[in-house]
């Protein structure tokens, strides 16, 4: 169990890494029920001007915060959880792979402690998420009621 | 055809409830690769406190994207889904949501921008229990694109 007490702003909690293929796509779709073809058709992606197909954006808000619950032992402890999305994460479908085995394309995540409130016991998570070397979420922050 | 700048304010009612199972819990938490037991084995959740599964931080955008699906869907709002984009999300809970919970979304609109010749639409869902009793605030701003 992670004490209020022994957290500072500033520090990092952990990182971690999400690898993300075309078959995961297609899981996240059916569990969510966001069918938005950009998320599996290359053919009409491309036609709505998008470089390739592109994973849901809450996709990757869904899977990086993973490592906050991961982190404080217990998901339903996040109270509050936002982020903008700046870029789109671009999920190739190599050939001569199996969609669903193809390594993918891998997102990057870092959590710090941004504030802290102490009257209310809650720690503010920062995660900075890149993949391809771009920022892909902005001001995603996690609040953690301790 | 623009987005109407008349639909701000207006509140789509709750439609039919929605109710958590623990398969769905199972089926969301594996597609987000979320790693905790609590979602998946009952005994772990109890063992945190939960009367049985707790569902991830974003599960409830199920529910949320099936009450922004109304205004999308309204012939009177001119939006184009094949031109949104999700452009900031946001989930304030204000108690877990744990399998046996029936909620339903009661769908605010309550902004929109014009960006250049497309618009910016804020929309706000107040997830409750069949009983009244409060469970999430949801925030949604979704960027139509102009069209060609």
């Amino acid at each position: 169990m992670i004490k209020f007490s022994s957290l500072e702003k500033g520090q990092v909690i952990g990182s971690t890494t999400v690898m993300v293929n075309r078959g995961d796509l297609v899981r996240y779709a059916g569990a969510s029920g966001d069918f938005n073809p950009i998320h599996y058709s290359e053919r009409f992606a491309t036609e709505v001007e998008l470089p390739s197909v592109i994973a849901h954006g809450m996709f990757t808000m869904g899977a990086v915060v993973d490592l906050v619950g991961a982190w404080v032992g217990n998901p339903g402890a996040i109270v509050d959880y936002q982020t903008r999305f700046t870029k789109p994460v671009v999920v190739e479908d190599p050939a001569g792979s199996n969609p669903s085995d193809a390594e993918g394309t891998a997102i990057e995540v870092e959590g710090k402690i941004g504030a802290l409130d102490e009257e209310a016991q809650t720690a503010r998570v920062d995660l900075t998420v890149t993949a391809n070397g771009t920022k892909v979420l902005m001001k995603c922050q996690a609040v953690v009621q301790l | 055809m623009g987005i109407n700048p008349d639909l701000v304010g207006h509140i789509y009612p709750a439609g039919a409830s929605y109710q958590v199972g623990r398969e769905k819990i199972r089926e969301f938490a594996t597609a987000t690769k979320a790693s905790s037991p609590a979602h998946f084995d009952v005994q772990a959740a109890q063992a945190l406190g939960y009367a049985d599964l707790v569902a991830p931080p974003t599960f409830v955008i199920i529910i949320a994207q099936r009450a922004d699906a109304q205004l999308i869907s309204d012939p009177a709002s001119g939006i184009d889904f094949s031109r949104v984009v999700h452009a900031d999300q946001r989930f304030t809970h204000h108690r877990p949501i744990v399998a046996g919970d029936e909620l339903l979304a009661e769908l605010y609109v309550d902004q929109i921008r014009e960006m250049g010749a497309g618009a910016m639409i804020t929309t706000r869902a107040e997830i409750t229990t069949v009983s009244g009793e409060k469970v999430a605030t949801t925030t949604s701003s979704l960027l139509v694109r102009a069209g060609d």
